[in-house]
């Protein structure tokens, strides 16, 4: 395994060099050709390619752009960046040096979220095993506990001025970053994976994985299943794969949550052989997003398992603009009362209208990512929700829909 | 090219006077902040855009060309 | 021109520039409110208060510069540059000066507004209630007019619409709340 270890602990620097060598040489523009030829995607969430990004921003540099290499992770059902950097943290700054090498950039950022403790320690002893690289140009910042404060905007706005809280684009941080200068706001596995190929180039990552995106990736896998953790899965490998690799389902099995943020409850029968990776599970309306899976008991709720996903999402709103304030607030409000099979009359439909109104209509994509997830809900749950809405609950009356071999 | 309406989603606090003056393009949500009909502004309605942008009281809409260059008012 | 003429020039566009600056301040208020019936729109509000701004800015003119050029009052024109210059009633006019150098500050951030910042706009705009009071003692010092019926009712009305107004205000609650406040605690504890 390429980005986690199963020995706990973080790998050394004497052990990362020995294994895969030290820091390659090679220039920027053709590491930012191997990147473009390797069709590595990010992984935030965005899923935009890596090579296009680094590009973007080494155009506008002159020489003075920076690096944030964003260990925020402020989704709650993912724990793969902590991991990574926790494990693999040279992998991760050697991700770090080669960007800032490709972009033009002399100052470098890593913004870990408050709570991953293990990973700021493993960077931060990391960083002194290696002072000629860190010195005068590395730092660590600690991103405030929150999901938006992930956000590359919020990312840069908190480096900035101390408030993680996203802002109006444009300008885009590529275009007017950290101190006003071009930055580089880049997931930490992108970085890692990054890093890999640059040693072993892209026919290597190419040659991964049988997915329409090739490579490999790190799944958080949740839920009804025996291991629940992190994972490392080649591109291409499919739901019931990654069940497989999370040790298996765990009893009967409703309905799996895909991507997180940007993603959506998806039918777990139909999907069982969904291959995993980007460009399929778009075809199929769905999103990888930040590789969350999360198996959903047949014993729980769709209604409430939605019910309290929208109500943390409405709760994290960075309150900024009054679409994704009042709009979560009250869609989080008639699906907990849908849930508690309180609802008042209208409320399905108030569901409905509302959800239509939350895209694009925010300075983020928070509120449209309560969109995907709700419609994606109404789709899945459409059944339970039309129950729920009189008052009745079918996972409590019906026994287990969904039998899983 | 043509001209899009824009909103900047931080500054609106939902005082409706661009729905009021250019309704074509222009609805409220159940809060009061602004839907945007998706689409370049048709030419007739370009001057009342220019308006509605004028009237808003925090600067939040604005009208920008296609082609890049923003005129404000 | 005739010495009466301009002095009844000074004193009645005077007057007028009052009337029409107490209505601007109402309307503000009324726009902060963000009040509106079926009949009354909130972008008239807006455009009423953004003219007659303007209109209050022509009739102050007429009144300064009928009053410097009058040569009964011999003000000339330091007495209308520097406040407290005057040799004529010196405190009071003054504070029509420094209204005025109020006034055009606010007019000018509000005309420019996309080069200030929000809050530099707000922090200008705000200094209405210095600027309001100081031009409504500057024309109870001056005028000369103070003891007639209907300039007293002229100024009860316009000092009554704009305290009404201001009550009004400071006793509603703020309409961007909504923005400061903590997030409502997730309600999904109590059933999982």
């Amino acid at each position: 395994m390429e980005l986690i270890a199963r020995s706990a602990g973080a790998e050394r620097l004497m052990a990362h060099r020995q294994r895969l060598g030290p820091l390659p040489a090679i220039p920027s523009g053709a590491l930012i050709a191997e990147l473009d030829a390797s069709g590595l995607l990010g992984r935030g969430g965005a899923g935009f390619p890596v090579g296009r990004k680094w590009r973007a921003v080494a155009e506008r540099a002159a020489g003075g752009a920076v690096v944030l290499a964003n260990g925020a992770e402020g989704e709650p059902l993912s724990f793969k960046d902590r991991s990574l950097m926790a494990a693999r943290p040279h992998l991760v700054i050697d991700g770090a040096l080669l960007a800032a090498r490709a972009v033009g950039a002399n100052d470098i950022i890593f913004y870990v979220g408050v709570e991953h403790a293990a990973a700021e320690a493993a960077l931060r002893n990391a960083l002194a095993e290696r002072p000629g690289d860190a010195r005068g140009r590395t730092r660590i910042v600690t991103a405030p506990a929150g999901y938006v404060s992930g956000e590359e905007s919020a990312a840069v706005h908190y480096v900035n001025a101390g408030d993680a809280r996203p802002t109006t684009t444009p300008p885009r941080p590529f275009e007017r970053g950290v101190g006003g200068r071009p930055t580089l706001v880049q997931n930490v596995e992108s970085l890692a994976l990054a890093a890999l190929i640059a040693r072993r180039g892209h026919a290597w990552y190419q040659g991964l994985g049988d997915g329409r995106a090739r490579g490999i990736g790190l799944l958080t896998v949740s839920g009804a299943v025996n291991h629940a953790g992190v994972h490392e899965i080649e591109l291409g490998a499919t739901l019931s794969d990654a069940a497989a690799a999370a040790g298996g389902l765990r009893g009967d099995v409703r309905g799996v949550l895909l991507g997180g943020y940007f993603g959506g409850w998806a039918d777990l029968h139909e999907q069982w052989g969904l291959p995993l990776d980007a460009p399929s599970m778009r075809a199929r309306g769905l999103a990888l997003g930040c590789g969350v899976v999360h198996f959903l008991p047949s014993d729980s709720c769709g209604v409430e398992a939605t019910a309290r996903l929208l109500t943390y999402l409405a709760s994290q709103s960075a309150r900024q603009c009054g679409p994704c304030v009042f709009g979560l607030s009250a869609i989080a409000g008639a699906t907990q009362r849908l849930a508690a099979q309180s609802s008042q009359p209208g409320d399905l439909d108030r569901i409905v209208r509302w959800s239509g109104q939350l895209t694009g209509r925010g300075a983020c994509h928070h509120p449209d990512g309560a969109a995907v997830l709700l419609q994606s809900a109404l789709q899945e749950f459409g059944e339970e929700f039309a129950a729920h809405q009189r008052r009745r609950c079918l996972t409590i009356s019906e026994p287990a829909r969904v039998a899983v071999a | 090219m043509g001209d899009v309406l824009q909103i900047d989603r931080i500054r609106c606090d939902g005082h409706g006077l661009c729905a009021e003056l250019l309704p074509e393009l222009i609805s409220l949500d159940d809060w009061g902040y602004p839907i945007l009909k998706p689409g370049t502004v048709p030419p007739s309605l370009v001057e009342h855009a220019r308006r509605a942008v004028d009237a808003c009281p925090v600067l939040a809409l604005r009208l920008a060309s296609l082609t890049g260059v923003t005129q404000k008012r | 021109m005739s010495d009466t003429i301009l002095w009844y020039a000074t004193r009645g566009a005077g007057v007028v520039s009052l009337v029409l600056l107490t209505a601007v301040v109402v309307l503000g208020i009324v726009s902060a409110m963000r009040w509106q019936s079926a009949s009354w729109p909130r972008f008239l509000t807006t455009g009423l208060h953004r003219n007659l701004a303007l209109a209050t800015l022509i009739f102050l003119g007429i009144h300064i510069v009928t009053a410097v050029v009058d040569p009964f009052t011999a003000l000339g024109w330091q007495a209308a540059i520097i406040p407290f210059s005057s040799s004529y009633r010196r405190l009071w006019l003054g504070l029509g000066v420094v209204a005025i150098y109020l006034l055009l500050a606010i007019v000018a951030t509000s005309l420019l507004r996309p080069f200030f910042g929000r809050s530099a706009w707000r922090a200008v705009h705000w200094l209405t209630y210095a600027m309001w009071p100081i031009a409504v003692i500057h024309g109870i010092g001056t005028g000369t007019d103070p003891r007639f019926a209907w300039m007293l009712g002229i100024e009860a009305g316009c000092i009554g619409s704009v305290v009404a107004a201001v009550a009004w205000r400071a006793t509603a609650a703020s309409h961007t709340t909504w923005r400061q406040l903590p997030a409502p605690s997730p309600q999904g504890q109590k059933w999982s």
